[in-house]
Formats: structure tokens, sequence, C-alpha cells
């Protein structure tokens, strides 16, 4: 299968093109930094990515780069089937607070841009007949909370997106997927005090892959996220007003 | 690109001692991440300080998240990768292919920046010398922070002293090294039940005019006639036609998980532990197919194993002694163990070959021994001392990447080459960028 990636030169997005790569599938990387892009190609196609992988500049602030990227991903590969973004940001609630540029910045990035993109990515795959989009969100978006309100918040609008599209477009091929990480060790929560259940990378990689093999609609992982998530969404406004999670 | 800001961390070598409250700089980009870093670091697989800061407060790169495999041509073995790949993770990727490392220890858990850093040396290293050797060029970061791609024809100096260089050099972001080619991925091994000292070092010696790996464990609790007991163990790669049609399957690992009681490691548990480790071997000879970990890595397969040494944690002492015309300095060497009141569950012998192209790599012709024994505060530091003066008097020398405990005089003894290291190092950094917990005991580096 032809596989775009966004956000695959590091973290979670590297681990799932590698296993992809494993698999011999056909990649295209985009993402922003072009010697980041190379040096992630030239690692896919050492462990088994068909040949070439090739990669075009796409950064997430700055939506008019969208559509040329997948452009130029539609003409190399001759036609895409699979679109998978991890690209994101994240800073902690204590710097969101102090720091109002840097909050607009990851609002923008995490809900509106990523939504532009998936919009460019949805059309392009409908025109063909369908195909995955697989985004990541977070378990943040799944209840407001002390520690994440304005991540969450981003990824919260960017969940609810994504399972509209899967509304409206499952029945025209459209499979759409909501990956929602728990805590999960990259260098995105690099120095951050891993809780109970922490993910590897790899071991995410793994199940998301199954889950875009099965088309599922919606995975948590690592796993455990999915009954932890389900007992606090449960949880009642007063005690969530007394915990620190 | 950035990297991500530094961080606060508690970081120690695989011996749990010493532990720091470290500053850590990580990214996928080691170019971002070293920086500012005084010292790289890999798994923290060395035992004691060596890849610890200097000082708390000056932070150390962390080069894990830096594991892309940049270029790999099948015609000539040749693989350019970036520092922090780990050994499982090359492994992983090339056994299945028909490719192996040329050298390995006996661990995966380590960085490909921390096999040049330590030059390590495996169970073949009467034939085929230390990693070093097959390393075709190195890109490392010196302390004034320009970026240099590094061989035995550029920068020839700066290239010897990186290779077992302890980190002291810069930073390594690429190594460009051979891979080997292997007729299948499992092992043809051999192993034998040894009674006694005379009879292991004569038996390594024998077995490495025929094997291209070979290793002794010995009891190191057994003293007088029983010292030096243990088995020898011999390997090659098995053939096509011995080799099991399927890959090797994934190992189990377990897991230690928490500190064990300081009970656990009193004499009688040891002395049980290396009796049945004997005894075991049943048969005086086994021979078949075995699984490349088993034959590996071993201890890998219970992940954390360091933790049964408990809170206070553990060392291992490693050095090498010429061979003499008898056996006399391995029998000196280990009766002043056991005098020394030291116990272990460990203890590894093997032969060395000739001394490598590293300034300051640790083989050389001779016997090296290595053993692993928890901390006592009081009597750990005299045992060493001892020990360090036992192998300056036979002309021997310790292994860095697993000390903890020698004194700086001690090892300037022992080091006539250290004169050329520290003249390299003066050249590409005079301010004394670059340094380690280590070089500030051993080297006399400010911290
Ligand atoms: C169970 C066990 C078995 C072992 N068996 C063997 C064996 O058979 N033979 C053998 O030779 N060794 C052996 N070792 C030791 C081990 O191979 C070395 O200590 C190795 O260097 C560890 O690699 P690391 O990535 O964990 O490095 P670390 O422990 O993190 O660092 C080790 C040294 O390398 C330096 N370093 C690491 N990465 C870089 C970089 N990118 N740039 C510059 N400097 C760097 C550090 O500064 C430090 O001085 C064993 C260790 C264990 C725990
Ligand atoms: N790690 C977690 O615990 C966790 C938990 C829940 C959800 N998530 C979500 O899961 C996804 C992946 O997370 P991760 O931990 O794997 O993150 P990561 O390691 O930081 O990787 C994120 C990727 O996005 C790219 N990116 C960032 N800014 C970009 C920009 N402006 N333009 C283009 N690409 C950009 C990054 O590249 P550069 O750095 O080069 O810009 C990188 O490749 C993210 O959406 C994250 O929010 C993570």
């Amino acid at each position: 299968m032809n596989f775009v990636l966004f956000g695959a030169t590091k973290g979670m997005g590297r681990a799932l093109a590698r296993l992809l790569a494993e698999r011999g599938e056909r990649l295209f990387l985009v993402e922003h930094c072009i010697d980041e892009l190379e040096a992630s190609a030239r690692d896919l196609e050492t462990r088994g990515a068909q040949l070439p992988v090739r990669t075009a500049q796409c950064d997430l602030l700055a939506p008019a780069t969208f559509a040329p990227a997948l452009e130029q991903a539609e003409r190399e590969l001759g036609q895409i089937d699979a679109v998978i973004v991890t690209a994101g940001l994240f800073a902690t609630q204590d710097q969101l607070e102090r720091d109002p540029e840097l909050t607009a910045r990851i609002l923008t990035a995490d809900f509106t841009n990523t939504v532009l993109f998936c919009e460019e990515a949805r059309k392009r795959l409908l025109a063909r007949g369908g195909g995955t989009l697989c985004v990541f969100s977070s378990v943040a978006g799944d209840r407001g909370r002390k520690p994440v309100i304005l991540y969450g918040a981003a990824k919260a609008g960017l969940s609810r997106y994504l399972e509209g599209l899967d509304h409206k477009f499952r029945s025209r091929g459209l499979k759409t997927i909501c990956v929602k990480p728990g805590f999960v060790k990259t260098g995105m929560t690099a120095g951050l005090k891993p809780p109970p259940f922490a993910g590897t990378p790899d071991n995410v990689a793994r199940r998301v892959l199954r889950a875009i093999d099965g088309g599922w609609p919606e995975v948590y992982v690592p796993a455990a996220w999915r009954w932890v998530m389900s007992v606090i969404r449960r949880l009642p406004r007063g005690v969530m007003r007394r915990v620190g999670f | 690109m950035p990297g991500h800001p530094p961080f606060r961390s508690k970081i120690a070598g695989w011996g749990r001692y010493p532990v720091v409250d470290g500053l850590v700089l990580t990214s996928e980009s080691l170019a971002a991440a070293t920086e500012t870093a005084s010292l790289s670091r890999g798994l923290g697989r060395s035992y004691g300080d060596s890849s610890l800061p200097a000082r708390p407060d000056v932070p150390v790169a962390d080069t894990t998240l830096a594991d892309r495999l940049l270029h790999f041509d099948r015609t000539t073995g040749l693989l350019t990768a970036e520092a922090g790949v780990s050994l499982l993770e090359l492994n992983r990727v090339f056994l299945r292919q028909g490719w192996f490392v040329p050298v390995s220890p006996g661990t995966q858990f380590v960085t490909v920046g921390g096999m040049v850093a330590s030059d390590v040396h495996g169970k073949n290293h009467h034939v085929d010398g230390c990693f070093g050797e097959h390393v075709e060029s190195i890109k490392l970061r010196v302390a004034d922070g320009r970026i240099i791609e590094c061989s035995d024809s550029v920068e020839p100096d700066l290239f010897r002293a990186t290779i077992g260089g302890m980190g002291l050099t810069g930073h390594i972001l690429e190594v460009t090294f051979r891979m080997r080619q292997i007729p299948s991925p499992w092992i043809w091994g051999e192993s034998e039940r040894i009674d006694d000292l005379d009879t292991m070092v004569a038996g390594l010696k024998k077995a490495a005019q025929a094997w291209p790996m070979t290793v002794g464990w010995v009891d190191c609790l057994a003293r007088g006639r029983k010292l030096g007991r243990g088995i020898l163990m011999k390997g090659r790669w098995a053939t096509r036609e011995e080799a099991p049609a399927k890959a090797p399957p994934l190992k189990r690992r377990f897991r230690i998980p928490f500190e064990f009681p300081r009970l656990a490691l009193c004499r009688p548990s040891m002395k049980a532990f290396n009796l049945a480790y004997y005894w075991k071997h049943f048969q005086r000879i086994k021979q078949g197919i075995v699984h490349p970990d088993a034959f590996f890595y071993p201890l890998d397969m219970v992940d954390d194993w360091n933790l049964i040494y408990g809170r206070r944690g553990f060392t291992q002492y490693q050095c090498v002694l010429p061979h003499a015309d008898d056996n006399g300095p391995a029998r000196r060497f280990l009766e002043a163990f056991v005098a020394g009141g030291g116990m272990g569950f460990l203890c590894v012998i093997k032969d060395c070959g000739p001394e490598g192209k590293g300034l300051l790599s640790f083989p050389r012709p001779g016997m090296s021994i290595a053993m692993d024994f928890p901390i006592h505060s009081r009597k750990t530091p005299v045992l060493i001392d001892r020990l360090n003066e036992l192998v300056i008097a036979e002309g021997g020398r310790i292994y860095l990447t697993k000390d903890t405990f020698t004194k700086a005089e001690h090892f300037q003894a022992m080091e006539p080459r250290l004169e050329a290291f520290n003249g390299v190092r003066r050249k590409w950094d005079p301010d004394g960028r670059i340094r380690s917990a280590q070089s500030v005991r051993l080297l006399g580096d400010v911290a």
C-alpha cells in the first residue's frame, strides 16, 4: 500500500513508519525540516521500505504547504491509499498559562491546522474511492483535566472532528481512525514523570498498525488507557475539581 | 532544529552507584542535543561513573532517541548509524538478513556510541580484536562545537583517541562500521566443565586455535585445588546445513520487580549460585545448536538484574594480565580476590588478542578477568586498591567502562599511553569542556 506520513521523523510516527517499512510498504514522508526528512527516509529504506522513500516539506504551522505536499505525494506514489498524521505540538499547562503566544500556536497547530490538513487528505482519498485516514489525537481530549486543559481542548476538538468524518464518510470507503495515546515515552514527554501504564513508541505502533489493518474507528494506546479513561469520563465534577489529574 | 529543554533526572551506570541528580538533554537530533552538553551517554551499561557528568549541574546528552540507520551497503557490509541506536535493534533488523556486528559485548542493551567509546570486545577478541578495528569513520562533535568526520586518514589522532576514549574527545554523532555476513543466525556451541585454573587457561589457549569465539566462566569462590574451576564455552556461527530452518524465536524476558534485600547477597547464596551453575553442567562436554541470545547475551534474559544487588549497588572489576610462562598472574589475582573478602556471582575469563588502534583501548595480549560484586562502602575501595596494586605489579591494566573506585595514581601507573591521549584532548579541547565524573576522578579534570 502507499502511505503518506506527516510527522514520522520522530516518536510514535517514527516507530509506526518502521513497522510499515519492514512490511515492505511504499512510504512518502512530509514534515517541515528537510534534514530530518532525508535522514528518516534513508532509515526507512534501510529497514525495507520500497525504494525510494521520497519526501516533501510541509509545515503544520503553515497551512499553505499542505496541498502542495499532498499533491507531490500523489504524483510520486501514483495513488495515496492511507494518510497518517502524528505531527503535533505539546506544552505543559504551566507553560501555556504563562504564554498566550505559545497557547495560540498549540491550539492552532493541534486543532485548526491539523483539521485543515485532514480536509486536504480527505478530499484526495475520497476522490480515489476511499482509503484510510489515521490521526493521532489524545486521551487529553476525553475529559477536561487540570494538567491538560488547553492542549486537551485542542485534542477534544480534533477527536470530535475525526468522529464526524467516520460517521459521514465510512460508507463511501473512507476509514477514519482516531488514535488516543495516553502517556507515551517520546521526545515530547522527555523529562515528565511517567505515570502507570506509560507506553513505548514501539508498543503503540504495533497496536496502531492493528487498528489500521482492521479499520477500527478509535484506538486507545496503550490499551489500558481505554479503561482508565472510561473511569475518568464517569467521575463526577465534584471529584474532578478535587483530584490533581 | 532546537532540542528539548534539559530536564532533571537521576542517572547512574549499571552498578547503580554512584547516582547523580543530573541535567539531561535529549533529542532525535544529536547535533541539537549535544550543543551545550559536557558528555554524551547511551544506555548507561557502563558500570561506574564513565557516563556521569563531572558535576550535577553540567548537562549530559542522552543519545538514545537518535537511532536511525542512515546507510547500508549490502555489497560491502558498511553501515552508517546514528550513535544512539542499540545493539538490540541492530540484531533485530540485521540478524534475519544474515548480518551481524563484527564485535559484540555480553549485552544487547548498549548503543553504538557506547560500543565505540568503550571500544568493546567480545568472545571473538582473539581473532577479530575490538569493535574499533571495524570502524571506518566517526562523525564527532568536538568541544568547540565543530562537527568533524574522522577516520584512519582524516584526523587520525582524534579518531584513535575517540575509539576507547570514554566519550572524552567529544560527542559521537554517527558511526560507519563494517557489518559481517553470517551463514545462519544460529550458533554451533560446545561447552566443557573444567576442574581448575591450569586446565581453564590451557583450554582457552587451545580453543583459540580452533574456535572464533571463546570465553570461560569461573567459580570465584572455589579455593585451593579447585581454584579457577568453571565452564569453558566455545562457539562459531552454524552453517546453513546445521542450523534449524526457522529464525531464532524471540526469547522471553523476565523482570526483577524490586531491589533485593541485602540478605540475598551473603556468601552462602553466592556459593549456592556458583555451585549450581557449575554442576548444572553435569556432563563434561555439551555441544549443539544454541540460540544466539543464549550464547551472546545470557544475562539479558532478566531485565533490570542489577536490582538483585540491592540499594547500595555493585561494581565490576575487570583487568587484563599479561601472559606469563605459568598461570601465576591469574592465580595470584584470584587468590587476592578471595583473600580480600571478595565474593561474586559471576567471574568471566578470556584470553585477549593483540592491542587495537584505540589510544586507551582496554584489551592487550593476556588474560582478562572480570567479576561483579556488591559494594560495601568501607571494604570495596580497599579491595580495589589491593587488586590494582597487583595489576600494576603484573604489568596489566583495568577496563575504564567497569571502573568506579580506582585512584588516579593507580590508573596513571598502569597507563603509559595516557600522555598521548591527554595530548589529543588538550589539542581539541584546551578549555577542558568535555569531561565526566570518571575523568575528574582519574585524569585530573576540573569538575
Ligand atoms: C551485562 C553486561 C555485559 C557486558 N559485557 C561486555 C563485554 O563483553 N565486553 C565489553 O567490552 N563490554 C561489556 N560491557 C560493557 C558495555 O559494553 C560498555 O560499558 C558500553 O560502553 C555500554 O554502552 P552504553 O551505550 O550503555 O554506554 P554508556 O554506559 O551510556 O556510556 C559508556 C561510555 O561511552 C561514552 N559514550 C556513550 N555514547 C557516546 C557518544 N554518542 N559519544 C561519545 N561518548 C559516548 C560515555 O560517555 C561513557 O564514557 C558489558 C556491560 C554489561 C552491563
Ligand atoms: N507522547 C505522548 O505521551 C502523547 C500523548 C498523547 C498524544 N500524543 C500525540 O501523538 C502525536 C505524536 O506524539 P509523539 O510523542 O510521537 O511526538 P514527537 O515525538 O514530538 O513527534 C511529533 C512529530 O511532529 C512533528 N512536528 C512538530 N511540529 C511540526 C511542524 N510545525 N510541522 C511539521 N511537523 C511538525 C515533529 O517534527 P519536528 O520536531 O522536527 O518539528 C515530529 O516528527 C502528537 O499529535 C501528540 O500530540 C502524544
